[in-house]
């Protein structure tokens, strides 16, 4: 089977454990090898947060520079910085809303300027989907389903051996009754409108 | 109820490594379980106290004051024939180590497994120390797992081992396999628990005054000689492949190994000895490994605890193998590993090419801005040390003032715009060496410590503190919670869980009860009261507590008003 390294990105209360883990419960279920691993503790607290989705049998939890196939990153300078993870021949999927790091209010440093990185990434790697996951999100019925619209547009990629049926079924049966329409309609959108 | 009850023996759940143990101990019948929580465990006392929350709960479960207490508590069950486990992170090993040294000698009946989960590269700890080495310490056997379903099968066998050494048995995790996820398929929960004992009277054993001691040092040695011949026939080690190029690993690090020789498309070219349970070292399969190869490449993070004992193997029996590890400079005693550091290192040792995917140039990225953990938007905290602050500066002491500080959120206090955090040990050490400094400097001292680390361990130290005539403030932030390793109940919480009906302790009565009498509480949220109370102490010399009563946000939005 062909392995594949995900790696996940965001800032602390993004859901970014959450979506590493419904791929990975999706992945479990379709039968896939899997192992995702999460940051817990002090990283947690508004920093960033990674998480991994590995299929296909591998067995590390973590993923070296310049290894990942996949990354999925909830925040735009988030996928810059983790840029060094990704090589060329890797796919990049990038909200592209911004949150701020209050560094950047102290003066430490400043934020980037993400139209020009946001071309950069798309001139020199093989796949780059950016999107307004907020917006998609919102439009869902609620902020708090940007990563799930993410997974729709990891999913609608074809690159992973989940099919939107199955990230689907994964959503009703671990997604909270309420939030699951919501839910379906984030994926939905996340796979129908990434336009990459 | 809790998932990790579930009768559904057979089905696949996608557990955490932590997870895992917590259902493994569920399997084993494990009757009691005592922590208290830290990252990278805490996940498992998290669940263990929901799971004992629980109606008909399979399982007594309680957050003990710290990790001492802990393990007393699972060791008395153990002797009295109930199954029992504890789990800490690897320092909280270091406060328990006075139980566990002794507890070695006297042993136990019923199985007892200690978890000790350790942290390579400091995610979330003040050291990265290796327990494995408190394995070969205590003379206690250590199972070392590499996946969530391992992690299971090793702590329902880790109680097996246990009652058949009658000893404790340590179960080693790292971050890396306490915070990844992977399949579990459940096995049957026992149909009864054997909830009760009954403690057997045997001075002889139980009470290692110097004359039992010496005989429980033989018995020791001997059941620890007797774990030696189980480690060599256990199937946790593991032999793969066969060539002239050895590679032993154990815990994370063997993951990095199947993944680099999978790559590398090697596997079978490779002998590769994983070590599931590297202690007691199973020195005759270790040696069989050596005879069999030229060289061997040992990956291990942190301490060279297996390489060192390979090299002493191949000279006790007089095998001419190159040994390749952290004496040879092929891996560092430091950090965690990454599957790269792996891949190249035996790529290296194999002769084999190692081509990396190429990278765009990505010199051209600026300095981003970095994210550091901070204290949440109100947060509590901040306002106690800004009326502290305030007060100093008010009073012209600022410049004088030295903050040792204490384990928990309000370390982040180190950090810029606050900076009121100087000196850091372990947990409770901001009163112990605020009595240092108030002898040994002029300086003005003013130390934090939070609700939960101060019944850690910040109560002998205050007793010492009033009773050698200490001169400092002590400020205790009461938020009444554990809050940094995700809201765990402790002896003064004001808002309780659901259902925690457990008698509370005012931590103002415990100071009270030390005899100091110069003691206030502030609402940290009232700045200018606040400020005029801080001010009123610190103008002061003499020994002062100060209570900054306000709860964790996040904790009170969980459970705030369910009094």
């Amino acid at each position: 089977m062909e392995t594949k390294k995900i790696l996940f990105t965001g800032v602390g209360g993004q859901g970014t454990l959450l979506a590493s883990r419904l791929l990975g419960q999706a992945a479990m279920e379709a039968g896939i090898p899997v192992r995702v691993s999460e940051v817990h503790g002090m990283a947690q607290r508004g920093g960033v947060v990674e998480s991994t989705v590995m299929l296909g049998g591998l067995k590390s939890p973590i993923i070296s520079q310049a290894e990942a196939d996949i990354l999925v990153s909830f925040e735009p300078l988030e996928a810059l910085r983790a840029l060094g993870r990704c090589s060329a021949g890797s796919t990049i999927i990038t909200n592209t809303v911004p949150i701020v790091p209050f560094t950047v209010d102290l003066g430490q440093a400043e934020y980037p300027d993400m139209d020009y990185w946001l071309d950069f990434m798309k001139n020199n790697f093989a796949r780059v989907c950016a999107l307004d996951a907020d917006a998609l999100a919102k439009e869902a019925g609620t902020t708090r389903a940007v990563n799930v619209v993410l997974l729709g547009t990891l999913i609608s990629l074809g690159e992973i051996p989940v099919s939107r049926q199955m990230m689907e079924e994964t959503i009703r049966q671990n997604v909270k009754p309420k939030f699951i329409d919501a839910n379906l309609k984030a994926l939905g959108l996340g796979f129908e409108r990434a336009g990459c | 109820m809790h998932p990790l009850l579930s009768e559904d023996a057979g089905k696949n759940m996608l557990l955490l490594g932590n997870e895992a143990i917590v259902r493994g101990a569920l399997e084993a019948g494990c009757a009691v379980a005592a922590a208290y929580p830290g990252t990278p465990s805490s996940e498992i006392g998290n669940n263990l106290f929901f799971i004992s929350q629980e109606k008909d709960s399979p399982i007594y479960f309680e957050f003990s004051t710290n990790e001492k207490v802990a393990m007393e508590v699972a060791a008395a069950a153990a002797a009295a024939g109930v199954r029992s486990l504890t789990c800490m992170k690897h320092v909280g090993m270091n406060v328990a180590s006075d139980v566990l040294m002794t507890l070695a000698y006297v042993g136990v009946k019923g199985g007892m497994v200690i978890i000790t989960a350790d942290d390579p590269s400091m995610h979330s700890s003040q050291n990265e120390q290796d327990n494995r080495c408190y394995a070969r310490f205590a003379n206690l056997p250590m199972l070392e797992p590499t996946s969530p379903a391992e992690a299971r099968d090793m702590t329902v066998a880790a109680f097996e081992l246990s009652e058949a050494l009658e000893l404790p048995v340590m179960v080693r995790t790292t971050t890396r396999t306490s915070h990844v996820r992977g399949p579990v398929e459940l096995k049957t929960l026992p149909e009864e628990v054997k909830r009760k004992g009954a403690f057997e009277k045997d001075p002889r054993r139980w009470v290692p005054v110097p004359a039992v001691a010496r005989i429980r040092h033989k018995v020791l040695l001997e059941q620890i000689e007797k774990a030696k011949a189980l480690s060599e026939a256990s199937s946790f080690n593991i032999l793969s492949g066969n060539g002239p190029l050895g590679i032993v690993a154990s815990g994370v690090s063997a993951c990095y190994v199947e993944d680099a020789l999978m790559e590398l498309g090697c596997a079978d070219k490779v002998s590769f000895l994983r070590l599931g349970f590297p202690y007691p070292f199973p020195r005759k399969k270790i040696g069989a490994f050596l005879k069999d190869v030229e060289k061997v490449l040992v990956v291990e993070e942190l301490e060279p605890f297996l390489e060192e004992e390979i090299n002493l193997i191949a000279r006790d029996l007089g095998i001419d193998v190159q040994v390749m590890g952290k004496a040879t400079g092929h891996f560092s005693r430091m950090y965690e590993f990454d599957p790269f550091m792996v891949k190249r290192a035996i790529a290296d040792a194999a002769g084999l090419e190692l081509e990396r995917p190429k990278r765009p140039d990505l010199s051209g990225i600026p300095t981003l801005p970095l994210r550091p953990p901070v204290l949440c938007k109100g947060c509590p905290h901040r306002e106690t040390y800004n009326a502290v602050r305030d007060a100093l500066k008010e009073l012209d002491l600022e410049e004088k003032a030295v903050y040792p500080t204490d384990i928990g959120c309000y370390t982040l206090g180190l950090l810029p715009p606050i900076q009121m955090a100087d000196y850091l040990l372990c947990m409770g050490s901001s009163v112990g060496t605020s009595a240092g400094f108030s002898i040994s400097t002029d300086h003005k001292i003013i130390s934090f410590i939070g609700d939960s680390t101060f019944f850690h361990s910040g109560i002998s130290s205050l007793a010492n503190a009033f009773h050698n005539r200490h001169e400092f403030c002590l400020v205790i932030l009461d938020n009444s919670t554990t809050a940094m390793t995700g809201h765990q109940p402790n002896p003064g919480i004001e808002i309780r869980p659901p259902g925690y009906d457990k008698p509370r302790i005012p931590i103002e009565d415990v100071v009270r009860g030390l005899g100091i009498t110069d003691i206030h509480k502030v609402n940290p949220y009232k700045k200018k009261d606040a400020r005029s109370v801080f001010k009123d102490v610190l103008s002061r010399g003499g020994l002062s507590v100060v209570i900054a009563e306000a709860p964790c946000i996040l904790y009170y939005r969980k459970f705030g008003g369910k009094k």
